[in-house]
């Protein structure tokens, strides 16, 4: 199982450490299927029940970025299981069978496997598995990258000048930003910010706004008998299609589903868990009156840390006793494609207690550019328009629904870090608070949970240090509560240590990573195996059928000893 | 000195058609930190398979025959058979399989006997194996530090 606690061994390379999850109900099979992937250096779990597997999964610490699994199980088909990973955890699944008829890997395939293995598996085949997981990361971040920019941008310049100093985005990765950006997608957000028509590509920013909108209209419809067509029907907002409600609708749902579990359902529905993880502005509002619970989960976002400045956290929120609602503090957003080799760090902010927690998940590394990860400070008045809409999430305590269309003094906060992962990931992050120049409203937190993958992170809030580590683990950090007392925010503290690798990133980043699969494959040979190529007792019969490895797998030496042989000839013959 | 090691053995067993390739590839999965890994899986192997066909006899015994079930089971020795490269029975496997589908249920008892009968032969084959292994260890130490 997933180490949950940071390993003080230096953490190592992509993809090395991969951690795997194993389902087979074939003991023999997953005995050879976790010997395989331990020769490939990853991190292996088995299992020989779906439900079993299924269960690990949605156990926190347990941390997978990839699960293979048999097709034929006894408790669950494998299809099944299959389907519910890849809604509940978005982890890539391998399926493998021994079955390989077309129709059944074409339904493989229908149910989201991205690969499917032919039993015997061979080590080369599961060598290859991180590609899934690689791959799968790139197109999350590009998803996490159809931004609105814009809008960013807009925010950044009109924050306080302290704020604007820290920002590493510059014009010209701005505008190559904007470049991408404008072949890729159009923003769909903020409706004051952005004219809807000129909208060409369907890609879908659910910003705030939008997906108030869509919770009016789910509630407005009833949520039993919701449906993409009514959802788009009632929000009538020009351009967004069906397709887009559908895929927002099946992750709020997920989301609900969720919620539900964790705190004894109160929600209505039950569907899988799920967590949000292709928007990263997921500043929620919910004005629901279906019962929200604290927990909200923001999804994720890549940040790769470089060069690095003081950023802070700061989180702010509505001070209780002025306003019987709170703010969601902070909002994180991820405006550039985050460069991780082998890394990925995510930050996780969530804010427990009376506060809505948001959940930021950073994600997954690219080739090119590097992140911006952001949390959004908004000047009193100014971006007001931002933060309408924005709702908290009820603690279960107070018997009114959380609203808020007045946000007078709501600040979330801007940490903007811009990070390149160095190579062996030993970087040291360490968040610095952010003052920010407009006092921050008073906040209540209780926590802040720091989740951190494949880099490291230093949180420091008033004396609580975490020191996450490591590729293989992910973890959770909850740090104290600091105060809930007036308006003193809780920080936390990110800083990176080295920028030496952050220019020539990209290339060193290529190489390295051909490297490492270069190191693979040597690995892959044969080391240490004699395969005699002539056998002088031995008929010729035989001799013949030696040629039964492949030719491809054999490497090295060859070696041929007279004197064992003459023991052999004894032993076989005799 | 890799004296036992396998090419030779393995090629006797091969040669009779018994072991595919894939038993080689646990051979090469065999280290240091797994020192008994062949050995483990085909004893993993042949307890595992004893059970099911232990279950595919009593369904063969039900009266009428599911041979839905009994596809599954089928289908499971197969998949067991492949980890260790039993190819024979594996043969025998798929032809026990045709019968099912065709619910020929005298088929499905002639080809059940098949595939117990290489069952048996395999793990008389993989025990000599075995045993030859543990046997010819020592006399490579006694040579070294004989001679």
């Amino acid at each position: 199982m997933g180490n949950p606690l940071p390993s003080s061994r230096p953490a190592e390379a992509f993809p090395a450490g991969l951690r795997v999850l194993i389902v087979d109900d074939d003991p023999t099979w997953l005995k050879i299927l976790e010997k395989m992937l331990r020769k490939c250096s990853y991190q292996v779990t088995t299992c020989s029940l779906a439900t079993d597997a299924l269960h690990i999964l949605r156990e926190r610490k347990a941390r997978f970025d990839i699960v293979i699994s048999d097709v034929n199980m006894p408790d669950m088909d494998g299809f099944k299981l299959l389907e519910h990973v890849g809604l509940e955890m978005d982890l890539p699944v391998i399926m493998m069978s021994i079955d390989g008829e077309t129709s059944r890997v074409m339904k493989g395939v229908q149910h989201g496997a991205c690969d499917y293995l032919l039993k015997p598996v061979r080590m080369k085949e599961l060598r290859n598995i991180w590609q899934h997981v690689y791959r799968k990361k790139m197109h999350e971040l590009k998803e996490v990258e159809a931004h609105s920019f814009d809008e960013v941008i807009n925010i950044l310049r009109n924050g306080s000048e302290d704020i604007e100093d820290r920002y590493l985005i510059d014009e010209t990765e701005m505008s190559s930003m904007r470049k991408r950006k404008d072949v890729e997608n159009k923003e769909f957000g903020d409706q004051e910010l952005n004219d809807p028509s000129t909208v060409k590509k369907a890609r879908v920013v659910w910003s705030v706004d939008l997906h108030q909108k869509f919770v009016n209209a789910v509630d407005q419809i009833g949520f039993d008998k919701v449906g993409p067509k009514k959802i788009l029907d009632s929000m009538n907002v020009p351009g967004l299609t069906r397709e887009n409600v559908a895929s927002h609708l099946q992750k709020y749902r997920l989301y609900l589903s969720r919620l539900q579990k964790q705190n004894g359902g109160t929600c209505g529905g039950n569907m899988p868990s799920d967590h949000m993880n292709k928007t990263i502005k997921g500043n929620f509002g919910l004005k629901s009156s279906t019962n929200m619970q604290q927990d909200w989960e923001l999804t994720k976002y890549a940040c790769t840390i470089e060069n690095f400045q003081t950023l802070g956290i700061v989180a702010n929120a509505a001070h209780v006793s002025e306003m019987n609602s709170r703010v969601a503090p902070a909002q994180v957003i991820a405006s550039k494609k985050a460069l991780v080799n082998d890394a990925q760090l995510g930050l996780f902010l969530s804010f427990k207690g009376m506060l809505p927690s948001i959940k930021e998940k950073a994600c997954k590394p690219l080739h090119d550019e590097r992140p911006v990860m952001q949390l959004m400070q908004y000047p009193e008045q100014e971006n007001y328009s931002i933060l309408e809409g924005y709702s908290c999430l009820a603690n279960p305590d107070r018997d009114h629904e959380p609203s808020f269309d007045h946000l007078p003094s709501s600040q979330p906060l801007v940490m903007s870090a811009t990070c390149t992962n160095g190579k062996d990931m030993k970087d040291l992050y360490e968040m610095k608070p952010l003052q920010p120049a407009i006092p921050p409203m008073a906040c209540m937190i209780d926590s802040v949970s720091i989740q951190v993958k494949h880099g490291l992170v230093n949180l420091q809030d008033t004396g609580a240090i975490c020191k996450l580590e490591g590729s293989p683990s992910i973890e959770d950090f909850y740090l104290d509560e600091t105060n809930n007392q007036g308006c003193f925010p809780l920080t936390c503290e990110v800083s990176l240590k080295s920028k030496s690798d952050s220019d020539s990133m990209p290339e060193e980043l290529h190489l390295y990573s051909v490297q490492k699969k270069l190191d693979c494959l040597e690995n892959l040979s044969v080391s240490g195996t004699e395969i005699y190529q002539y056998i002088d007792s031995v008929p010729t019969s035989e001799v013949q059928s030696i040629n039964w490895c492949e030719a491809s797998e054999l490497t090295g030496d060859y070696l041929y000893d007279q004197v064992d042989y003459s023991l052999i000839d004894e032993y076989l013959f005799a | 000195m890799f004296i036992y090691t396998t090419p030779v053995y393995r090629l006797s067993l091969a040669l009779q058609g018994f072991l595919d390739e894939q038993f080689y590839q646990l051979e090469e999965l065999q280290d240091e930190s797994s020192p008994n890994f062949v050995e483990e899986v085909v004893t993993l192997f042949f307890r595992d398979s004893s059970r099911l066909m232990a279950n595919i006899d009593q369904a063969l015994e039900q009266c009428p025959p599911d041979f839905h079930r009994l596809d599954k089971f089928l289908h499971r020795l197969k998949g067991s058979a492949s980890s260790i490269g039993a190819g024979k029975m594996k043969n025998e496997c798929a032809g026990f399989r045709e019968f099912c589908s065709e619910e020929n249920l005298e088929g499905c008892l002639r080809s059940f006997q098949k595939v117990k009968k290489e069952h048996t032969i395999l793990r008389q084959k993989l025990e000599n194996y075995f045993q030859l292994l543990r046997q010819v260890v020592p006399v490579d130490k006694a040579t070294r530090s004989g001679s």
